[in-house]
C-alpha cells in the first residue's frame, strides 16, 4: 500500500509518551492473542473521503443504534401479551377500559416508568430518522452513480435494508395494540386476503386464526424485536465491510482520481468526526423526544375492531403503501364463482414494481452503458440528465403515492372535495412522473451547457467595459485550473447504432439515454477560449488602461 | 480492472465516449492552506479551550438527567408539578430528555470541533488496489475449487450426485409442517358471523350493550351495533366483533331506491355490515344530508339509499345487508346472518361450503 502523508510538524510531549508506554503494554496483551497490531496496520490510518453528502449513511447506523439502545429499554417493561386486562393506570379517561396486556404495559412505560416516555419517543422518533436517513442516502448513492460496478451488489444490501426497515417499522408500530396499530393489521389482514388462492390461507397463518386473534402482537415482538434486527445488523456489517473493500467513492476534483482515496485517516480525524456525529445525532434525536410527542397512543385508546377515526396515518415511510390502495378504483371481478380484487393486487403489483426498478437500476444501466469498468469517481447528477431524471420521477411517483394517502388531511386543511383531490391524485399519478422527468432532464442539459461555458470563459464579473469603436466587452475572470479541473474531468456517453453487436433494443436504449448530451469541453476548445479571452483582454487594456475600476471605486481611492 | 480507455470489453460495445486529445490532465491536489489554529497560538488556546468547556457542558447535562430521573419523576417525587398529574409527566420528560441531549450532544460538538480545529487537516492520499483477484490468485482459486470438487467425484458418481439434490430438494418442504400449525385452515370461518351463528339476536348498541327498540332510531339517526349476545364473556369475542359489527340508519322511506334493501329493514330503518369490502377498515363515518357512508381508511363512499352500493373509491361490493325485523317489544332483531360474507373480498367468498 502506498499511501502519501503529510508530515506532522508537531513534536511528541512528556503527555504524549505517557500514553503511549500504555498502550503499549495493552497493545502488546491484545496483540498476542487476537493479532490486533495487524488489524490496526490494517485499518487506523485508512483513509475516508469527506463531502457533507456521505453522513446520511453514517446518520442511518447511528439511528439504528439508538433504536438498539432505546429499544432494549423498552423490552425490559413492554409486555408483548394479547390477554385482557382491565386498566387501572394513573391516565383517567381509560380507567376500567378492557385492554390488552401489550396496551397496559405500553401505558405502563409512558406515564409509570421513569424515563419510559422519553426512551418511548426515542425509540420512534430514531425509527422516523432511521428511514429519513436510510432514503436520503440511498437517493445521493443513486443520483451519484455510487451504485456502479464494482458496487452494484452493495446496492442490493442497501435496497434490502430499505425494505427491512419498513418492515420493522411497521412490526415496531404495531405492538403497542392501539386503535391506529391495530387498523394498520386488519389493512395487511385485508391485502393478504386478497391474493388469490393463498390469501385466507396466509392471513390465518399469521393471525393464528381469524384477525386479530391473540397471537399477532407476541409473533410480531419476535419479527421486531429478533428476527428483522439480527437481519438489519448481518447486512449493516457486510455493507460496512464492502465499503472497506471497495473503499469509498470521492468526488472528482484535483488530485482525485478513478485509482486512488483522497481524504481523512480514520485515526484521528475521521473517527474523531464520525464518532463526535454520532453523539450528535442522539443529542438531537434525544432534543427532538423530550420536546415532542410521538404516537400518543393513549388518545386513540385500545385496539377494537368497530371504532376507527378519520386520519389515520401510518409513519411516514409506509404512507406510500397506503396511497395506492387510497387512489385505486373499486376494480374486481368474478371468474367462475372466484374473485379477484384488482382494487388490491394492482396497488401491490405497483409497490412491487417501484421497488424492483430502484433494486435493479445498477443491471439497467450496466447494460445500457455496456460500461465495464470500476467507477470509484462520483458523478455530479447533472453530468447524468437521464439517470437523475428518472430519480426524480421516482421520487415524484413515491411522494404522489405518500401524499394519497394523506389526502383526507389535505381536504380538510385546503377545504377541498375529497373526491376531487382523489382525481387529482389519480390524473398526477401517471402525468408528474413524465413532467418531473422532462423539466430535470432539460434542467441538468442547461446546468451542462453553462459548466462547460463556465469552463471556457470563466467566471462573468458583471464589469462591461466600451472600447473605442463602440463594442461592450464583459470582463471575465478566468478560472484557476484546480477550479476548472471539476468541470473538465467527467466522462461522456453516446448513443449507440444498432449491429456490430449491439441490437436494436440497446440501440434504443443507448439513444434514450443519451441522445441529447452536452459534450464536454475538449484540450482544443479550451486553447481556442483562452486564446480568444486574450485576444479579448488585450483590447480590454486598451480602453481602460489595464484599471479594471470602476469610476465610482476609482474615486473612493 | 478494465482499464481499456472507452470502458468496452471485447464482448461488450460501451456507449463511453472516447476523450477528445486525450482529456484534460490532472493539476494535482491543490495547494494546502493552513487554519486559524494552525499558525496562531492564541487561535489554538482558544480552540482548545472550546472543545474542553464543550466536553464539561456533555457532563452538566448528565449531572441534569440523573438528578431529573429521580427528582422530576411522573409519578414519585416531582419538583416542577404536583405527582401523578400529567404536567408531571410533561415535566419529567422535558428535562430529563433535555438533560440527556445536553450529556450527548456535546461530547459530539466537542469531537467534531476538535478534529476540526486542532487535528491535521491536510488530506491524504491512499492508491486503490483492482477488486478482483490477480490472475494468479484467480489460477490458484480456481485450481482448488475443481480440485476439491474433483475430491469429492461429484462429476463420477450421478446415482449419489442425484440422490443428494433429492435430498436437498425434499428438505425444505418439511419447512411447511411447522408452518402449518401457525394457524387453523380457514374453513368457512369468513363466510358467517355471530348473527348468523345465534339467530334472532337484539341489535344493541356498541358502547353500552343495550339493545335498541324502533322508536329509538330517529330519522337520519345512525348507531353502532354489536349482537346483544356478543360480550366480553364471549369466546373469541373480538374476532367475532370483528365480524359482526355493525351500523343501523333510518332514512325516509321514500329516498329509497333498491326495493330489495329496503325490504330487508324495517319502516326505512336498515343494518349494514360496518366491515369495509375494500380491506376491512371499520365504516365509521355517515353523512346525514346524503345518505353516504365513508371509510376514512381509504376514503370508499357507500350509498345507504341503494343498498350500501359504492358510489366512489377502492371498494367493489357492496356493504352486506344485515335484514332485520321488530320483535314482540319493539326491539330490532336479527333474524339471521348478512346477506353475504362481510369485509375485504377474498378468492372463494362466493364458494361457501
Amino acid at each position: 500500500m502506498t499511501t502519501t502523508t503529510p508530515s506532522s510538524g508537531k513534536q511528541s510531549s512528556d503527555g504524549d509518551s505517557r500514553l503511549l508506554k500504555l498502550g503499549a503494554v495493552g497493545g502488546d496483551f491484545l496483540d498476542q492473542r487476537l493479532s490486533g497490531a495487524g488489524f490496526v496496520k490494517f485499518f487506523a490510518r485508512k483513509v475516508f473521503p469527506d463531502h457533507w453528502s456521505f453522513m446520511f449513511g453514517e446518520m442511518a447506523l447511528y439511528s439504528f443504534v439508538i433504536l438498539l439502545i432505546s429499544g432494549t429499554f423498552l423490552t425490559m417493561f413492554f409486555d408483548p401479551s394479547m390477554e385482557e386486562v382491565v386498566y387501572n393506570g394513573p391516565y383517567t379517561a381509560l380507567q376500567g377500559a378492557t385492554v390488552s396486556r401489550a396496551f397496559e404495559s405500553t401505558m405502563e412505560i409512558a406515564f409509570e416508568v421513569k424515563g419510559g416516555l422519553l426512551f418511548r419517543q426515542m425509540h420512534h422518533w430514531a425509527a422516523l430518522v432511521f428511514m429519513v436517513a436510510i432514503f436520503v442516502h440511498m437517493f445521493r448513492v443513486f443520483f451519484t452513480g455510487a451504485f456502479r460496478k464494482p458496487r452494484e451488489l452493495n446496492w442490493l444490501i442497501g435496497f434490502s435494508l430499505m425494505v427491512l426497515g419498513m418492515v420493522a417499522g411497521f412490526s415496531g408500530y404495531s405492538l403497542p395494540d392501539d386503535v391506529l396499530s391495530g387498523n394498520g393489521l386488519r389493512v395487511v389482514d385485508g391485502l393478504m386476503k386478497s391474493i388469490p388462492i393463498v390469501g385466507t390461507y396466509l392471513s390465518m397463518l399469521l393471525f393464528g386464526g381469524e384477525f386479530p386473534g391473540t397471537d399477532i402482537i407476541p409473533r410480531l415482538f419476535t419479527i421486531h424485536i429478533l428476527l428483522v434486527p439480527a437481519a438489519i445488523l448481518g447486512l449493516i456489517a457486510i455493507h460496512l465491510v464492502l465499503v472497506v473493500v471497495h473503499k469509498h467513492t470521492q468526488y472528482a476534483g484535483p488530485g482525485r482520481t478513478n485509482r486512488n482515496v483522497v481524504g481523512h485517516p480514520v485515526l484521528p480525524v475521521f473517527g474523531a468526526k464520525a464518532g463526535g456525529f454520532f453523539f450528535l445525532v442522539f443529542g438531537i434525536i434525544t432534543f427532538i423526544s423530550a420536546t415532542t410527542s410521538i404516537n400518543a397512543m393513549w388518545i386513540y385508546g385500545p385496539y377494537d375492531p368497530s371504532p376507527v377515526s378519520a386520519g389515520s396515518q401510518p409513519d411516514w415511510y409506509m404512507l406510500w403503501t397506503d396511497g395506492g390502495l387510497r387512489l385505486i378504483p373499486g376494480w374486481e371481478f368474478t371468474i367462475f364463482g372466484y374473485v379477484i380484487s384488482l382494487n388490491m393486487l394492482i396497488p401491490m403489483a405497483i409497490y412491487g414494481g417501484l421497488l424492483a426498478v430502484l433494486a435493479l437500476w445498477p443491471f439497467i444501466e450496466s447494460w445500457v452503458t455496456g460500461d465495464e469498468r470500476e467507477h470509484h469517481l462520483a458523478d455530479k447528477p447533472y453530468n447524468a440528465p437521464v439517470r437523475t431524471a428518472f430519480g426524480v420521477a421516482w421520487i415524484v411517483t413515491y411522494l404522489i403515492l405518500a401524499l394519497a394517502a394523506t389526502n383526507d388531511l389535505i381536504a380538510i386543511a385546503l377545504q377541498l372535495s375529497i373526491n376531487d383531490l382523489t382525481w387529482l391524485f389519480r390524473i398526477a399519478f401517471f402525468v408528474a412522473p413524465v413532467l418531473a422527468f422532462y423539466i430535470t432532464k432539460r434542467l441538468c442539459l442547461s446546468m451542462q451547457r453553462h459548466k462547460r461555458d463556465l469552463a471556457l470563459h470563466g467566471r462573468e464579473t458583471s464589469r462591461i467595459v466600451r472600447t473605442g469603436s463602440g463594442d461592450m466587452i464583459e470582463i471575465h475572470e478566468p478560472l484557476s485550473e484546480y477550479e476548472r479541473w471539476e468541470l473538465v474531468a467527467h466522462d461522456d456517453y453516446r448513443p449507440l447504432k444498432a449491429g456490430k453487436g449491439v441490437s436494436s433494443l440497446r440501440a434504443k436504449a443507448t439513444s434514450f439515454f443519451f441522445k441529447d448530451r452536452i459534450e464536454p469541453v475538449t484540450p482544443a476548445e479550451l486553447r481556442e477560449a483562452l486564446e480568444h479571452a486574450g485576444h479579448e483582454k488585450h483590447v480590454v487594456d486598451e480602453a481602460t488602461g489595464g484599471d479594471y475600476r470602476t469610476p465610482a471605486e476609482k474615486a473612493v481611492h | 480492472m478494465n482499464t481499456n480507455t472507452d470502458g468496452s470489453s471485447p464482448s461488450r460495445v460501451s456507449t463511453l465516449a472516447p476523450k477528445e486529445g486525450g482529456g484534460f490532465p490532472n493539476p494535482g491536489l491543490p495547494p494546502h492552506s493552513p487554519r486559524q489554529a494552525d499558525i496562531s497560538e492564541p487561535a489554538e488556546k482558544r480552540a482548545e479551550r472550546l472543545v474542553a468547556f464543550l466536553f464539561l457542558l456533555s457532563v452538566a447535562g448528565t449531572v441534569v438527567f440523573i438528578a431529573a430521573y429521580f427528582l422530576v419523576t411522573p409519578l414519585d417525587t416531582n419538583i416542577f408539578a404536583e405527582e401523578g398529574t400529567p404536567r408531571a409527566l410533561w415535566w419529567s420528560n422535558l428535562v430529563t430528555g433535555l438533560g440527556l441531549a445536553i450529556a450527548v450532544f456535546f461530547i459530539g460538538a466537542a469531537a467534531v470541533h476538535w478534529a476540526k480545529t486542532l487535528m491535521p487537516d491536510q488530506e491524504w492520499v491512499e492508491e486503490r488496489h483492482d477488486i478482483r483477484g490477480s490472475d494468479e490468485t484467480r489460477k490458484i482459486a480456481a485450481e482448488m475449487i475443481t480440485g476439491g470438487l474433483a475430491e469429492t467425484g461429484i462429476g463420477r458418481r450421478p446415482v449419489m450426485v442425484t440422490a443428494m439434490v433429492a435430498a436437498l430438494a425434499a428438505l425444505p418442504i418439511a419447512v411447511l409442517a411447522p408452518l402449518s400449525t401457525l394457524g387453523p385452515l380457514p374453513g368457512n370461518k369468513l363466510h358467517h358471523t355471530f348473527w348468523g351463528h345465534n339467530p334472532g339476536q337484539r341489535l344493541a348498541r356498541d358502547h353500552d350493550g343495550t339493545p335498541i327498540k324502533l322508536s329509538d332510531v330517529a330519522m337520519n339517526s345512525i348507531f353502532h351495533v354489536m349482537p346483544e349476545g356478543l360480550t366480553h364473556e364471549t369466546p373469541h369475542h373480538l374476532e367475532e366483533r370483528a365480524k359482526a359489527a355493525a351500523v343501523i340508519v333510518r332514512i325516509d322511506p321514500r329516498l329509497g331506491q333498491n326495493e330489495e334493501s329496503m325490504s330487508m329493514g324495517v319502516q326505512g330503518v336498515l343494518a349494514f355490515s360496518k366491515i369495509c369490502t375494500h380491506v376491512g377498515c371499520p365504516v365509521a363515518l355517515y353523512e346525514q344530508q346524503t345518505h353516504h357512508m365513508l371509510c376514512p381508511c381509504h376514503q370508499s363512499t357507500f350509498d345507504v339509499t341503494d343498498g350500501a352500493k359504492v358510489i366512489f373509491g377502492p371498494a367493489h361490493r357492496p356493504l352486506p345487508q344485515l335484514p332485520i325485523e321488530v320483535d314482540a317489544e319493539g326491539y330490532l332483531v336479527a333474524p339471521g346472518d348478512f346477506t353475504e360474507p362481510i369485509g375485504p373480498s377474498f378468492w372463494n367468498i362466493h364458494k361457501d361450503k
